[in-house]
């Protein structure tokens, strides 16, 4: 039997290590070149725009959307040309337009879910109705994530009028990952031993008081580590943002708005849809898996980033307050 | 266990001593900080505290003794109404009076009550803070602002808690760095920062070596000139040092209550006499 769980956990691994790697090797073709500064900035830093692929005096040319247009002013001829969406340029609207859906959604979630976890665990008395809340979250957790797309869908985009929007998308992402968030916040904020409540409260502190000064911030620690895994889910997932939030191809950028208000009420490109854009909604060829490997690699990497960040947060408090 | 007990060197009785039998009628002529009268107590079905009555006097340290389970620490907890976080526990019957007042009454405030009865525990538990924020504290909760007053409450509480030598050099440090005996110093401390009228006690030496022990008896004996002291111990020994009022429990009930030479000398409860000289418990 030894063996056959060993061959199972070196399954894993293969999988897992060739996932990776073939991630890695691919996208880095896209995302690294090799000639200084060695990071393909225009990937990075562009939007997308179409390729155009033809050959003009024996000679094979790749020009984006742009370039084109540019040549065309000076070559008056005809070119017989093959136009491959989304395949030049960049992808910098989707790494922002993920930035944003990450943040408003953690901010989102964080707000409620501790706050009902404050309530579940410091207010609450042990009665039918809360239990039948925490079954209730339990539920939650098991909902498929295009349900809560569709959900996000009829509620805010449609009956509240916010249309496809940053905002629609936030409160979308963020009831997604409110079951786990509420769980985890719960634990840490139980986990807080009970003689600093009672201390705190026989010096005539109030509950609220007891609570914001000796409860929660030792309690943080472990609401971050939880939400390191909710920005991992609220960062890769397509389905509940493909009808609340993601465009699949937007030209401005995020903060070109004619007013600030304009801002929450805006679509915005993500990586998640764009590769699922890129190798679903057009058709297939070795351009496009340049683009799909390239945006699979930055993905990998901004998720990485944003998890590291709020492990150093971590870090930082539970430096500050140790016990 | 030892028999006779070395009887208290400085018993300081209110009040004639007769006049402290909870039997005896006289008991409204005597100063009273806290009056229990008749309490039950519930935790859910199961009765933990029957009918107990007990006054205890102001400026004095009264010890409560008996066996695990006897329902002392419940009782001491109800002082400061600490019970109120245990779900489905209350006082069926009876009433407490800190001071005159009705602790019980609907419209208490309780935050106030529990600045009036500070509370040391069992096990100390100083906050992962300062050494001054942890005395700082009580004071912050308050609404107590100006650092002055905050830096003059920090070093007069240090001092009454006979710390102050110790850790004045390093009070930006972490409370958690403090020895155990210290870290209770501290939690007696951050009581008295607040000025309360009543300390109340739970087995503040249970978890110290002798010296740590020492040191907190000694403090006790220094503070009950300016505070009213309830102390919860497991130890007669303690009991019989620092006391000058004991109240024996067993089993939800009070057995005996009086001043602490007389119930380890000549206990009135056959019970009494057994728990004191190590018969059981």
């Amino acid at each position: 039997m030894f063996w056959s769980f060993r061959l199972a956990t070196y399954f894993v691994l293969a999988c897992a290590t060739y996932i990776f790697l073939d991630i890695a090797i691919k996208g880095s073709r896209t995302v690294f070149t090799n000639h200084a500064p060695f990071i393909n900035v225009k990937f990075l830093t562009e939007p997308p725009q179409t390729l155009y692929v033809f050959d003009y005096q024996g000679k094979k040319m790749e020009l984006s959307d742009r370039e084109f247009r540019k040549w065309q002013e000076t070559h008056k001829e005809p070119v017989d040309a093959t136009s491959i969406a989304y395949s030049a340029g960049g992808i910098w609207p989707c790494i922002v337009g993920t930035a944003l859906l990450v943040i408003g959604s953690m901010i989102v979630a964080l707000v409620i879910g501790i706050s009902a976890a404050i309530y579940l665990s410091e207010y609450s008395r042990d009665t039918h109705f809360i239990r039948f809340i925490r079954v209730a979250i339990l539920n939650l957790a098991g909902v498929p994530s295009i349900v809560f797309g569709l959900f996000g869908f009829g509620l805010f985009v449609i009956f509240f009028g916010w249309n496809v929007s940053l905002l629609a998308g936030w409160f979308t992402l963020g009831l997604m990952i409110l079951p786990a968030i509420i769980t985890a916040s719960e634990e840490s904020l139980r986990a807080v031993p009970k003689g600093l409540r009672e201390g705190s409260l026989a010096l005539g502190a109030t509950s609220w008081q007891t609570i914001r000064k000796n409860v929660l911030p030792y309690a943080v620690p472990g609401i971050l580590t939880s939400s390191i895994l909710g920005i991992a889910r609220v960062a890769g997932e397509t389905a509940p943002i493909m009808f609340t939030a993601a465009y699949a191809m937007r030209d401005e950028m995020p903060w070109q708005v004619p007013k600030w208000t304009d801002f929450f009420f805006q679509g915005v490109m993500a990586l998640p849809y764009h590769i699922y854009v890129v190798s679903s909604k057009i058709p297939q060829n070795e351009y496009t898996e340049r683009v799909q490997y390239g945006t699979a690699f930055v993905f990998l990497i901004v998720v990485m980033l944003i998890a590291l960040a709020s492990i150093v947060l971590r870090e930082r408090q539970r430096r500050r307050l140790s016990w | 266990m030892v028999t006779v007990m070395e009887p208290p060197q400085t018993v300081r009785p209110q009040a004639p001593p007769e006049a402290l039998e909870p039997a005896a009628n006289q008991t409204e002529k005597l100063q009273v900080m806290i009056d229990v009268r008749e309490v039950d107590f519930t935790y859910g079905d199961n009765k933990v505290l029957h009918n107990i009555s007990l006054q205890m006097p102001p400026r004095a340290v009264t010890a409560f003794i008996g066996p695990s389970g006897c329902g002392k620490t419940t009782l001491l907890r109800c002082i400061n109404r600490m019970n109120d976080l245990v779900d489905g526990s209350r006082i069926s019957k009876g009433a407490i009076h800190v001071d005159g007042t009705d602790i019980n009454s609907p419209g208490l405030d309780v935050v106030d009550l529990r600045r009036r009865v500070g509370m040391v525990f069992q096990k100390s538990n100083p906050f992962p803070k300062s050494i001054y924020e942890n005395i700082a504290y009580g004071l912050r909760v308050a609404g107590i602002k100006k650092r002055s007053r905050i830096d003059e409450a920090v070093e007069k509480s240090l001092r009454s808690a006979a710390l102050w030598d110790e850790v004045k050099d390093r009070l930006e440090t972490n409370a958690y760095g403090l020895s155990g005996g210290q870290q209770q110093r501290l939690c007696i401390a951050r009581a008295l920062a607040v000025e309360p009228e009543v300390v109340l006690m739970d087995e503040p030496c249970s978890a110290l070596d002798p010296i740590a022990t020492a040191k907190i008896e000694e403090l006790i004996q220094a503070l009950k000139t300016q505070y009213t002291i309830v102390i919860v111990t497991h130890n007669m020994q303690q009991a019989g040092r620092v006391s000058d009022f004991t109240a024996f429990f067993y089993l939800g009930k009070l057995i005996e209550f009086g001043p602490t030479v007389k119930i380890f000398t000549n206990p009135g409860e056959k019970q009494t006499e057994d728990y004191i000289t190590g018969r059981f418990g």
